[in-house]
This record gives structure tokens, sequence and C-alpha cells, in this order.
């Protein structure tokens, strides 16, 4: 069973993430935890948009919060977000990961290390590398892996390159992702 | 049933903590596991050792390797005035309360290389408190202690440093404090003439002081639960009746046991006062 999905996405992200949450049918409730590569300046405004509009509760992640159904966390700016094996969440200034601070490596490693086949991982737009070394993981340790089809995302490199680098189970346009999870997690 | 890969490896990893533990009386067995095993399983790759069990052995017997381990654990990463609305904040809403008090102790715990440390003795100063305040930082890290003595850092931070200065509503310019030489700035003296560097191990070692104000920022992420509340008791403990715990903006009270011991002054900020009915 499905406990948690891990969400990364960079340039573009913004615009896709909101979509993807807004396709998610209400009775869908698992916890997502999320790192968006985003200025400072923008995120309270944007999560606050996504709370007003969404059935999940969407916040910042904060430290050694349980993760909890219905939430949809965000890492806050500058910090790495780990997940513990108890299934809490642990915030970490350490030095940047693919010059990224949130990392999503960091995130979806932690995550699988932890949840193993009981996780989703799902990589979307991007114009950077994070990403595609933790999906690997999260294949490698029985999760199931989504990248957002390369054609049609809004930047290409970040998903293309988690397809070459992590093979992920599915490789899907934005708008069939949000029924793919659906799925996943109806099972 | 076989275990998984990473389970075996959680084995190891428990069992390579009580090694360093039971070998240097390093104790970083209550530390966050995900962040350990982030780093120590980086240092496997970087060392071309295949498991964590092949790495105890090199911890064990090679004192150079324990010493890159052990940097590889400890995050040092500060700066000066680091999030500077807390200091705005803190010379909002706490500065007042100190100025009533005919001397002030504060212990800065888990104080890295001491950036943080003269930002205060800087507000301090500019709040005309400095001369009546004593500051006790401490951290277990040798080294970074040995450059907060030394108070000289890279010039090449110190646009960002003074940026962050005026941010925090600094009340001059942050030349005034230091001297530039070469590539580096000297924090002047007079900053440092109350301040008592320490070597203390907030795991491992008790109380040393009572004071009126403990700073300790961006340590406790580090931590795993308990571990937050063996230390939180520890600061509980050094407060004087209505003493200030500051804490790093990302980090907070609500998720330990100390949630309803103490008041909030900046909710934000992470600025505690203790209750006075807390012990
Ligand atoms: C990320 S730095 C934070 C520095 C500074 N307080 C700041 O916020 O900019 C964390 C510091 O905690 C220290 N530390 C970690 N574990 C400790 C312990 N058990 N006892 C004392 N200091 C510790 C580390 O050596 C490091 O200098």
């Amino acid at each position: 069973m499905t406990k948690a999905i891990v969400l990364g996405a960079s340039f573009g992200g913004m615009e896709a993430i909101k979509n993807l949450l807004f396709m998610l049918p209400a009775q869908c409730t698992i916890p997502i935890v999320a790192v968006l590569h985003i200025g400072n300046n923008t995120i309270d405004t944007y999560l606050s948009m996504l709370n007003k509009n969404s059935h999940y509760n969407v916040k910042e992640a904060e430290e050694k919060e349980s993760i909890k159904p219905g939430n949809f966390y965000f890492a806050p700016p500058n910090y790495h977000v780990l997940i513990e094996d108890n299934f809490t969440i642990s915030l970490s200034t350490d030095e940047k990961v693919n010059f990224s601070r949130p990392s999503i490596d960091v995130l979806f490693e932690t995550a699988a290390w932890s949840l193993h086949n009981e996780l989703i991982g799902v990589l979307l737009t991007g114009s950077n590398n994070d990403g595609a070394n933790g999906l690997k993981t999260i294949r490698e340790l029985g999760g199931t892996t989504i990248v957002e089809n390369p054609e049609t995302a809004f930047a290409k490199t970040m998903p293309e390159t988690a397809v070459k680098i992590s093979h992920p189970h599915f490789i899907l346009d934005l708008k069939e992702i949000a029924g793919k999870i659906t799925e996943l997690t109806n099972e | 049933m076989s275990l998984h890969k990473t389970e075996i490896q959680d084995i190891e990893l428990n069992l390579l903590l009580q090694a360093i533990y039971m070998k240097y009386g390093y104790d970083f067995r209550n530390y966050s596991k995900a962040h350990l095993k982030r780093r120590i399983l980086q240092r496997l790759k970087l060392s071309g050792l295949k498991t964590i069990t092949e790495m105890q052995k090199l911890i064990l017997w090679d004192t150079d390797f324990y010493k890159i381990f052990l940097k590889d654990l400890s995050i040092n990463v500060t700066e000066m005035f680091r999030d500077p609305d807390f200091y705005a904040a803190f010379r909002e809403k706490v500065i007042p309360d100190l100025r009533t008090y005919a001397h002030i102790k504060v212990w800065h715990a888990g104080c890295s290389t001491g950036e943080e440390v003269y930002s205060l003795a800087i507000l301090l100063k500019e709040e005309n408190l400095l001369e009546k305040t004593q500051i006790y930082a401490t951290d277990f890290n040798k080294n970074a202690l040995e450059v907060a003595k030394q108070g000289i850092y890279s010039k090449k931070e110190i646009d960002l440093y003074d940026q962050n200065y005026k941010h925090a509503g600094g009340k001059h310019k942050l030349s005034n404090y230091y001297t530039s030489k070469y590539g580096s700035v000297l924090f002047d003296k007079s900053l440092s003439k109350n301040i008592v560097f320490a070597d203390h191990n907030l795991v491992t070692d008790g109380v040393f002081a009572e004071v009126n104000l403990v700073f300790c920022r961006n340590v406790l992420i580090y931590f795993d639960k308990k571990l937050q509340n063996k230390v939180l008791r520890l600061f509980s403990e050094s407060l004087t009746k209505r003493g200030v715990l500051c804490l790093g903006t990302k980090e907070s009270l609500r998720f330990t046991d100390f949630d309803n011991k103490y008041s909030v002054i900046d909710s934000k900020m992470k600025i505690y006062k203790k209750l006075p009915e807390t012990k």
C-alpha cells in the first residue's frame, strides 16, 4: 500500500504542480511531500493560493512534523527536506546538492530509504538535473516512479535526465499523471 | 524473511554509532538518522568502500580517517546576521526586557565559527548593553571554536554580511567593527572582551551556568525528537525565570515536550520566553 508521494519540480513547476493538484480527485488524500525550486518571496502566496483552491491542506514542511493524510507539504526555501523512518520530517541546511537547496534528490533518497515499496516518486518539469538519482533510488528500493513526458513538459532537461538515469515505470503527460496516481493509490 | 539492503544498512549504521561512542565518546546515536545516513553513504562512495561495516573498521583503527569522517558529520554552515528578520525582531521584542536587567548572561550553544556571536555582540553594543553582558559561546567542534576565537573571516562574505546587518536594523556600518587586511577581516577585540568560547557537547555535557538568554539556532534540526527534548531540558534548566530562548527560524517547540512550557514572543522568528512555573 502506498503511504506517500514525493514530488519534484523546478523551472515551470509552479504551474505544473498547481495543475496536477487541481486534477486530483477529492477522495485522494495520500500525503504528498514536494520540493519545488522557487524563490523565497513567492512561496507564501503560492502555498496559500493552492491551499484555498484544493482539498489538500497545503503547508510548509515543519521540523519533526509527522506526515499525515490530507496534507501537502512543501520544502521551505533554503532547507533540504528529509524523511525519517518514523514517518516524520527533518529539515537541514547541509550544503547544496545539484546546486539546489532544497534538493529533490535528498527528499527522494531519504523517502526511498524509509518507505521502500510504499512510495511513489513523481518528477515534473525542470531545467537542471536534480531528482534523477533520487528517482533511481526509489525504483531500486521497490517504489513506483513516474516522470512527466519530456516532450510535452514545460522544460524538458530534468525529466529527460530522469528518464535516462532512472528508467521510470511510467512516462506520462502532465494531464495523465493525476489519473495514474489515483489508480495506483486505489490498489 | 530477507532484509532489504537499506535495513541491513540501518543495522550497520546503529553499530557504527555505538562504536564511535565507545571509542571516541562522541554520541551521535540520537542525531537525525536520515541525515546521518546521507552523510555516511556519501563518504562511503567517496572512499570507494562497499559497506558501512568496512568503514567501521577504518573509523576504529585509522584516526586520520575518523577525523575526515567527523568533519562530514558536522555541518558548520553559518553567517553573520543570518535571518536578518530574526535580529530585527530580537531588537524590538527582547532588548527592552534585557535593558531592565542589572547584568545579562547569554549562552550561545552550537556557535560554530562564531559569526552569530559577533553579530549578537554588535547588536548589544549598539543598544549599549554589551558592557553588562557575559556571553558563553560553545560548540563541540574544536576547529570551529578556534576560528570563532580568532574572529577572522574571509572578505568574500562581507558584502552579504553587510546587507544582512542593514536588513537586521544595524545602526551604523558593519565596517565600524572590523579592520581589513589582505583578503580577511578581523573583528574588534572590544566585541569579544566579554565572550568566553568553550568546548561543550550538548549531548553529553550538563548545565554549566545560569543564563538569561539561550541562543541555539540551527543545531536542533540535526537531532531526533528524543535528543531535541533532552537538549531543551538542558536549556530549561539553564534559563533563569522568564529567560528567553531563541531557536532557528525553522525550528520550533511545537512538536516537542516543551511546547506548553514557554510563551511565544515571536512565533515566526522562534523567540520564546520560559513560563515562570517551568523548572
Ligand atoms: C549549522 S551550525 C549552526 C551555527 C549557528 N548557530 C547558526 O545558526 O548559524 C550547527 C553547529 O552545531 C554544532 N553541534 C552539533 N552537535 C553538537 C553537540 N552535540 N554539541 C555542541 N555543538 C554541536 C556543530 O558543530 C555546528 O557548529
